[in-house]
């Protein structure tokens, strides 16, 4: 019964697959930089050493807004926050998984009558306006950078041809693991509090419950990647964000590292002990992140090429989204609960 | 990465190598056209043989070159851009030679007095040209670079156009038969056609840089 309740999870997981793969590798994907196996293939097995290694610190915070302790109280807030996706993407909004997934959370709250942590709902939600903003000011600072050496240096443009293509490799596998480290809570978080996986003990190494979870919902994103992210890839390759590949190599930089920010206990413990401020551990959304690094782009080159509309697009989603997954998880888990009579709250 | 490099490496060495080559046409161009104004027949001929077999060859090299980028898939973003700057600069290589050829075949008779006007108009035409392949090889390694070379690239476009307008306002004050006039008029203008070809392709490195700075 387990593996049924899992299937909206691994759902979950699949479409962050399909979809937010191109965020990391799309352009260089889609200007042919770098061939989709090989994109593919780096994705995947980072993705599932992201989620499995760095997982733990933003699925924490989820469970701290709702902990779904019932199995099919998991099925239902992933599934509510799927079906939410399906939704907006094909109304051909702006959706986040984590927004998503944390309106999901709430409706779960509301619907079994357990409170919501509001301090951690308000750290949650002011990371959905950060993230972006970070990942803008990011791509500036790093464009400035790039655009001083690649002025300086006087590289042939074969050379830097290659030189890119190299980074784009590196900095693609730092941003698929710090999208697995990141998502991965939107995709299993919900399962964490529910599932009955036990710890393996291998001498002094322990495969943990949670990490078998995170495991199986990177796996799920891999097959998402494999079978569905190619044509996503070339979209934003081609249409989408027109980029230089420098610039294009910049953008996933300033998400990975916002990402990556936003996912590691290490960081944070780092940041803390130094007295320094530290960014809560929340999944982001990476596309907002993108569309935060475009823009920062845009704007240090004259505001020239911006879309502003897209910004509006992105508020109405910020707003539909997770509004969306809290009123459908509501209706789901009354059908689920008087309908089907399983039990979705453990009290 | 090292195998990368290399053959990174050998494909710049073949593009300077290209370049070279419509560098040293543009000097050839401008010797021969100097020993055929002062009748030295014999040179003027071994510049000729020399240019096409420059052309010749720069047609295989710019052959290779074009398949190296799609092979490898090398500079996706920029490589038709850089394709079109190879095949354009192919063909001022392709003009010079021709101009010669046309003299070598129609030995046109160009009277005294405008010796020094033709060798100062395809002077002109070869600075151009010459302007044209440093353009091109600074939109490789230092795009800001460029606009100075266009710049006197196309300074000498326009030293021609006033070059070649002086020589056929001569031709046609002169008490010669029609056909002699029409004669050396297309001659002045074939010249002067090298270093129009020399402004297109530096129109086109122009927007080329453009859309690398975008």
């Amino acid at each position: 019964m387990i593996w049924f309740f899992l299937l909206s999870g691994l759902f979950l997981g699949w479409s962050l697959g399909a979809n937010d793969a191109s965020n990391v590798f799309g352009t260089a994907v889609g200007t042919k930089m770098i061939r989709f196996k090989m994109a593919a293939a780096i994705a995947s097995i980072f993705v599932i050493l992201g989620a499995v290694i760095s997982g733990s610190g933003a699925t924490e915070t989820l469970e701290t807004l709702g902990s779904v302790n019932a199995l099919a109280g998991s099925f239902t807030v992933a599934l509510s926050a799927a079906l939410t996706i399906f939704w907006m993407t094909r109304a051909k909004l702006t959706v986040s998984t984590s927004q998503a997934i944390v309106g999901a959370i709430v409706g779960w709250n509301l619907f079994t009558g357990s409170p919501t942590n509001l301090d951690v709902l308000l750290e949650i939600v002011s990371t959905w306006v950060m993230s972006p903003v970070l990942s803008g000011i990011f791509a500036v600072i790093l464009f400035l950078i790039f655009r001083f050496f690649l002025n300086k240096t006087r590289i042939h443009v074969l050379e830097v041809d290659i030189l890119n293509r190299f980074l784009l490799i590196l900095v693609g596998a730092f941003g698929a693991y710090s999208l697995g480290a990141n998502n991965i809570a939107n995709v299993m978080g919900v399962f964490v509090p529910a599932a009955p996986f036990r710890d393996f003990v291998f001498g002094s190494f322990t495969f943990t419950g949670t990490q078998q979870l995170f495991l199986l919902g990177g796996v799920a994103i891999s097959v998402g990647i494999f079978t569905y992210s190619y044509q996503v890839m070339m979209t934003v390759g081609h249409d989408l964000f027109k980029l230089t590949p420098a610039s294009a190599l910049v953008v996933v930089l300033a998400q990975a590292l916002v990402l990556f920010l936003f996912a590691s206990q290490g960081l944070q413990h780092w940041l803390l002990a130094h007295g320094l401020p530290a960014l809560p551990l929340v999944p982001v959304s990476s596309s907002q992140a993108v569309v935060g690094a475009v823009i920062g782009i845009g704007l240090v080159k004259g505001a020239r090429g911006i879309h502003f509309s897209i910004l509006g697009k992105i508020s109405l989603g910020w707003v539909l989204t997770p509004v969306l997954a809290g009123l459908l998880t509501f209706i789901l888990l009354y059908i689920v609960k008087n309908v089907f009579e399983l039990q979705v709250v453990i009290h | 990465m090292k195998i990368f490099i290399r053959r990174t490496k050998e494909l710049e060495a073949q593009i300077d190598d290209y370049l070279d080559k419509v560098d040293r046409g543009a000097m050839i161009f401008v010797q021969g056209l100097k020993f055929y104004v002062e009748d030295r027949q014999d040179e003027f001929e071994q510049r000729y043989h020399d240019l096409r077999v420059l052309e010749s060859s720069g047609d295989g090299l710019r052959r290779l070159i074009e398949n190296e980028l799609y092979a490898h898939t090398l500079i996706p973003e920029w490589r038709g851009d850089v394709l079109g700057l190879l095949e354009s600069t192919d063909r001022v290589l392709n003009r010079m030679s021709k101009t010669l050829l046309n003299f070598s075949i129609e030995k046109p008779n160009i009277p005294p007095e405008l010796h020094a006007l033709f060798t100062d108009l395809a002077a002109a035409s070869s600075s151009a040209v010459e302007n044209m392949v440093k353009a091109i090889r600074t939109y490789f390694r230092d795009l800001n670079a460029v606009r100075d070379f266009t710049n006197k690239a196309l300074f000498f476009e326009k030293e021609s156009d006033k070059i070649s307008e002086k020589v056929k306002r001569i031709i046609f004050q002169k008490n010669i038969d029609l056909s002699h006039k029409n004669h050396l008029r297309v001659f002045a203008h074939h010249i002067e056609l090298v270093a129009d070809e020399a402004e297109d392709v530096c129109d086109r490195v122009t927007i080329a840089v453009a859309k690398r700075h975008e």
